[in-house]
């Protein structure tokens, strides 16, 4: 075996000196969070690093809605896996086909429609809150959950549909020229060549239109307001009402609502990755 | 009258049907769901919210608010301090995560968590470990030192650099993310050259990355500062906007508006802000619609 020279030592405890605080700083908040959900309240609140007697009980009063702040617990889960799920259904739906559009068909006008969406892109969502509050409210959708699906749906599209673009303006056009010689229709070369060569972006992409919805909490708390049609976002902004919030039960709820996500960021990483950075880093 | 305008318009032009593609009529069917989403849901509500801003007195109530000063102020602080330090942050862990080590590609799998949990849990776990008599911070300054730690969240300066330092955490894995994947962009042939030149570690940066980097690096720099813009959560969720209203942002401040039922000064201080943030998504676009 060789040893390792002094120069390998030293660059081996630079790269320690950098990443060691890089965990800290990464995990701090989080640890935090965890540590919150597993502690009696005392233990909580007296700023152990581990607490002395490590608990579930947190979790069984969130799993059996025995709080004030949890009544409504399971049917808020509920309202953000509905709404999560829809989001990501109908920007893949509206994406999808309005890529396919632009991209292949080369419809009449649809580059203009691209630079809208675009632009739509860049605008910051929380001043679009505002106008898109008062619009809901003209809609007549206020308190509706379609009012927080379509607002999301309009946030997630205009990225959803320039990744996707810029997937299939990949895709060889011989294919769908070789589709159309053997008397393939639009919609055939649609569903059988297109959407099968196209399932890793819409992966990537209804991953994120998923993920979107399900944190949102801008949207959620100016929409909905309801206790039993908000979303576990605004949830979780209400326990800050009470002056003496129960902090545990809300870091429990608030790490049972982060697990999803993580989840699912994870178990697609490599599609979202590969999918969302080349899409933002096209320089 | 009206059936010969109809008559002379078949004349002269054939019916709409006839002069397109079977293709093209399936183009115009499937671009029109998102079509009539931006119709409804971005120029109407834009429409009626520039509508919403049309009087003069509202950006006269603006300009007498010292709260809107405030708010702009803090966002400028936010955006040309906060971001930057975010980005040379970024572009220096990019470096740290694009060497091959086992441990540091599994310390780059946990680097990502705060990007992939939503912000609102974590958020408020920071605002109790900052929180003066309970929370761990200050737990951890007493024992350290036997003094009581400072109020972080009562200070405006602290609490401002405290939703900046929470902005950082949660989007620095995203930016160092992007940046990665340009510095692997560069063929290895360069540093190894450089290697056999004995280039020191500055030089290597200075001739070799940073001039393949730079677009990248500025125009991520860009999107992160229109984005910030529209960071609501950071602020409102840490502080609320306090202590006395002094640590709003613009985004936050819109929203405070519209609680007090301001509507008109809510989107008036929208649509101060448009002179700053259209030229930048006007190059943004340019950038990226090629």
């Amino acid at each position: 075996m060789k040893l390792p020279t002094l120069r390998e030592v030293a660059t081996e405890a630079k790269l320690l000196l950098i990443g060691i605080p890089v965990f800290i700083w990464t995990m701090v908040p989080i640890y935090h969070m965890f540590l919150f959900a597993i502690s009696p309240k005392e233990d909580a609140f007296s700023g152990k690093l581990w607490p002395d007697h490590p608990t579930l009980h947190n979790f069984s009063i969130v799993f059996n809605q025995q709080h004030y702040f949890l009544r409504d617990f399971y049917v808020q889960f509920w309202n953000s896996v509905v709404i999560a799920a829809s989001v990501g259904a109908l920007t893949l739906f509206i994406a999808t086909a309005a890529a396919f559009s632009i991209s292949r068909l080369r419809v009449p006008g649809g580059r203009v429609v691209m630079n809208l969406a675009l632009f739509t892109y860049f605008i910051p969502a929380a001043f679009l809150a505002v106008p898109m509050y008062r619009t809901m409210g003209n809609y007549g959708l206020l308190n509706n959950h379609w009012s927080l699906i379509l607002a999301m749906v309009t946030i997630a599209s205009p990225y959803a549909i320039w990744v996707l673009k810029q997937a299939s303006d990949k895709l060889p056009v011989e294919l769908d020229e070789a589709a159309v010689m053997d008397g393939a229709t639009t919609l055939q070369i649609f569903r059988l060549v297109y959407l099968p060569l196209m399932m890793p972006s819409l992966v990537a992409i209804g991953t994120y239109a998923v993920l979107l919805a399900w944190n949102e909490y801008l949207y959620a708390f100016l929409l909905l307001s309801n206790d039993r049609e908000i979303t576990l976002p605004v949830a979780l902004g209400n326990f800050l009402a009470a002056d003496d919030s129960p902090w545990e039960l809300l870091m429990t709820t608030g790490f049972i609502y982060a697990l999803p996500p993580a989840a699912i960021y994870y178990a697609f990483r490599r599609y979202m990755v590969g999918g969302l950075t080349a899409g933002a880093v096209k320089s | 009258m009206a059936i010969t305008l109809s008559g002379d318009q078949a004349v002269a032009s054939p019916p709409l049907s006839a002069r397109l593609t079977p293709a093209q009529v399936w183009g115009i069917v499937l671009l029109a769901p998102y079509f009539l989403v931006f119709l409804a849901f971005v120029v109407y509500p834009v429409c009626y919210g520039l509508w919403l801003a049309r009087h003069p007195e509202s950006y006269v109530a603006l300009y007498n608010d010292p709260i809107f000063a405030r708010a702009a102020v803090n966002t400028l602080i936010f955006l040309v301090i906060g971001i930057n330090i975010k980005m040379l942050i970024a572009l220096f862990l990019s470096g740290f995560f694009a060497q091959q080590r086992t441990w540091i590609k599994w310390l780059s799998v946990i680097f990502i968590l705060p990007w992939a949990v939503p912000s609102i849990p974590t958020i408020l776990s920071v605002r109790f470990m900052l929180n003066p008599e309970w929370g761990m911070v200050n737990h951890f300054i007493f024992s350290l030192t036997g003094d009581d730690g400072p109020n972080w969240l009562n200070d405006p300066t602290v609490a401002l650099t405290m939703a900046i330092g929470v902005h950082i955490w949660k989007s620095l894995p995203f930016w160092t993310l992007i940046l990665i994947t340009g510095r692997l962009a560069i063929s290895h042939d360069l540093f190894e050259a450089a290697e056999v030149d004995g280039a020191s570690w500055w030089q290597k940066f200075r001739y070799i990355t940073w001039p393949s980097m730079q677009t990248l690096y500025v125009t991520c720099t860009l999107l992160s500062m229109i984005w910030t813009l529209g960071d609501f959560n950071s602020v409102y969720l840490l502080t609320g906007g306090g202590p006395a209203d002094l640590t709003h942002v613009l985004s936050t401040l819109g929203i405070r508006y519209l609680r007090l039922d301001q509507l008109s000064l809510a989107m008036a201080s929208i649509v101060c802000a448009m002179p700053f943030v259209l030229p930048l998504v006007y190059f943004m676009m340019k950038r990226l619609s090629r």
